[in-house]
């Protein structure tokens, strides 16, 4: 043993730049949690007129009508819940496909980066363009399938008419392919980080791609893929322009998809400018609804996250 | 060289001295968004006649506009639904409320095929009331003779966001509807039983030029501009009235100003009027401390009541008959 480890020198002397710099982070990560419970508070003691008011019975009424001070908001959480829910649905399986077409070698790699950039271009598209493009495209799109499903398709309870261009599923359908390259982006990243011997191993065992694909990458990136979606279904919740122009501002619950909805940000975006009085109250009741839902979200998919990263631990 | 340099320098210190001598005026408003079209070009005419004063006009909707002006950020409102007792209440240098400019309501509707739409009043307060689906409902086709009415389902739209126009419309219908004034009542924001929201006079503008069958209320302008068809609609009188500006002009020539210069034209009686017209207002405080600025803000207002009139129609407002202008200078007059 005759090179020489240096000794690491003894921790005596004064060292200001660590310290200072612990100090900051500190303060950077103390401040980004004030900065929560700041705005918690904030809207917690706007919302207080409506809170004790209305009580939890805000979230059951299915009233909202400013000009009698009848405030509930049943069916913009059920609008909340109900198009991220499908957008989810429409855009996990075609994220997911997309990731593993690029990240596998089915494309020469020019190719894939080229699919790769116009993908994840999707998500430096501005909301608002969504929605007009939503209103020029998908709303024709929607209104003549609506029509002609409820002449076609009688009885089906989510298609009922009269079909509306300004509906549910619009919104959805343009909020599935504004959350596809989060969806796609960030699981892509997870499969291209299966170490390669894992692959290497299970083609060497005799798996074919599929079996590859589907029985030891897919499982590897599980982690990553149930982040991703965890993180789409955040944007969804929370997506407020494309989906106050697209879904209608309704505040009628209805089975049909063809029917127009709205959501809590949608609710928000579109009231909150001419509203005084309690109507201000009930907008911050809805808006900490929505603060609580979407922390709740994220705080589901960390656990989901930490499951699958413990399932999947042994064949990393 | 001397004299080369003299006569730039003889200019620099000209402008300089026109620059020490005449402040920049700034008026700053802020307020409803539907006349803010004729605002803003009024700020930019009257700062070509007087480059001295500058109006900078924040269209931000009427509640703001109220909001702001009580609160004192901005030297003038303005807003739709003028300003409530209460809200006068808490202005503690007062309240002059102007009649700027007037605008009317249009039911914009899209129908392939048909040229000229009339509503009676049943039908125009049915639509919204849900009760009226189709096109040809009999209510509908009754005053609609020789005009082959499709069978389409009605799209009422409406206004998701807080609004004048909405105030402005559903007064109108619960005037005339009584069922109307019990089940939606009128308000800024209220909550229609049928139909589809968009956000703003271009969001419904927009949803009625796309969807056939749909109908939306929108201020006149809108509906023009964009060359939407619009529905004549039956007065008190019973007549079927076109929403042209003469129309309109001859709803606001009957209006009878109280002293606050407050007033709706909710029902309209004679027999041309055109029955949902609105004035704007402009809110003024009564007392302001500076000087300068107050006698620049009531020249401003007080060529926008005269000459600056003449953009109105151009844009899609009716100018203020005389009488209203008339009173509107002797409230403008109050100020100090």
């Amino acid at each position: 043993m005759s090179a020489q480890i240096p000794e690491t020198p003894p921790i005596t002397e004064v060292r200001v730049g660590p310290d200072i710099f612990r100090v900051l982070c500190w303060l950077a990560s103390a401040s980004a949690v004030a900065v929560l419970g700041w705005i918690i508070f904030e809207i917690v003691a706007e919302a207080y007129p409506a809170i004790s008011k209305f009580g939890l019975g805000f979230l059951t009424s299915s009233a909202w009508v400013p000009n009698r001070e009848n405030f509930g908001v049943l069916p913009f959480i059920v609008g909340t819940a109900a198009s991220s829910f499908i957008a989810i649905l429409l855009a996990f399986p075609l994220g997911l496909a997309i990731a593993i077409f690029l990240s596998e070698n089915f494309l020469p790699p020019p190719v894939r980066q080229l699919i790769r950039f116009v993908v994840e271009m999707l998500a430096a598209i501005p909301s608002v363009v969504y929605g007009l493009w939503g209103i020029f495209v998908v709303i024709p799109l929607v209104r003549e399938f609506g029509n002609w499903a409820v002449v076609n398709l009688p009885g089906v309870p989510l298609l009922s008419g009269p079909a509306y261009g300004n509906s549910m599923l619009t919104a959805s359908l343009v909020l599935a392919l504004m959350i596809l390259p989060t969806i796609t982006a960030i699981s892509r990243n997870s499969l291209t980080a299966v170490p390669k011997t894992l692959r290497e191993g299970a083609y060497a065992l005799g798996a074919t791609r599929w079996e590859a694909i589907l029985g030891v990458i897919l499982p590897t990136a599980a982690p990553g893929v149930v982040a991703a979606t965890i993180l789409a279904l955040g944007r969804a919740m929370g997506e407020t322009m494309a989906v106050a122009m697209l879904i209608g501002n309704s505040s009628r619950l209805s089975w049909s998809l063809l029917s127009p909805g709205g959501t809590l940000a949608g609710l928000l975006a579109n009231q909150f400018g001419e509203a005084d009085g309690l109507q201000v109250s009930a907008l911050m009741y809805a808006a900490l609804i929505l603060v609580v839902i979407t922390l709740g979200v994220n705080l589901i998919g960390e656990v989901v996250l930490r499951y699958t990263q413990k399932q999947t631990a042994g064949i990393r | 060289m001397k004299t080369k340099l003299t006569l730039p320098l003889a200019a620099l210190v000209a402008i300089v001295a026109a620059g020490s001598t005449v402040q920049a005026q700034q008026l700053s408003g802020a307020g409803a968004t539907f006349p803010a079209p004729l605002y803003q070009r009024w700020g930019a005419e009257y700062s070509k006649l007087h480059p001295s004063v500058q109006v900078n006009y924040q269209s931000v909707g009427s509640g703001a506009g109220v909001k702001n002006f009580t609160a004192g950020v901005v030297d003038f409102g303005a807003s739709d639904a003028a300003m409530t007792d209460a809200e006068i209440a808490k202005v503690a240098n007062g309240v002059v409320l102007i009649p700027a400019t007037a605008g009317e309501i249009v039911y914009a509707y899209n129908l392939p095929g048909v040229e000229s739409l009339n509503l009676s009043r049943e039908a125009m307060a049915g639509i919204y009331l849900g009760k009226v689906t189709k096109w040809n409902d009999p209510l509908i086709a009754k005053d609609n003779a020789g005009v082959t009415l499709p069978n389409l389902p009605i799209q009422a739209s409406y206004r998701s966001d807080g609004s004048g126009t909405t105030f402005v419309f559903t007064q109108h219908l619960s005037a005339i509807s009584p069922e109307f004034a019990d089940q939606i009542g009128a308000d800024k924001s209220v909550t229609f039983p049928v139909g589809v929201g968009g956000k703003g006079n271009e969001g419904v503008t927009a949803l009625v030029q796309q969807a056939p069958g749909a109908v939306g209320y929108v201020e006149y302008g809108y509906a023009k501009n964009n060359g939407l068809k619009m529905a004549n609609l039956q007065n008190k009188s019973g007549n079927f009235v076109s929403p042209n500006l003469e129309n309109a002009a001859a709803t606001l020539a009957n209006v009878v100003m109280p002293e606050n210069l407050r007033v709706w034209p909710v029902d309209p009686e004679g027999p041309n009027d055109y029955p949902i017209v609105s004035f704007t207002w402009l809110l003024l405080n009564k007392k302001y401390k500076d000087a300068a600025k107050v006698k620049a803000l009531k020249e401003f207002v007080a060529w926008g009541l005269t000459d600056g009139q003449k953009f109105s129609e151009e844009l899609g407002y009716v100018p203020l008959p005389a009488p209203v202008v008339e009173k509107a200078q002797a409230a403008l007059a109050t100020v100090q």
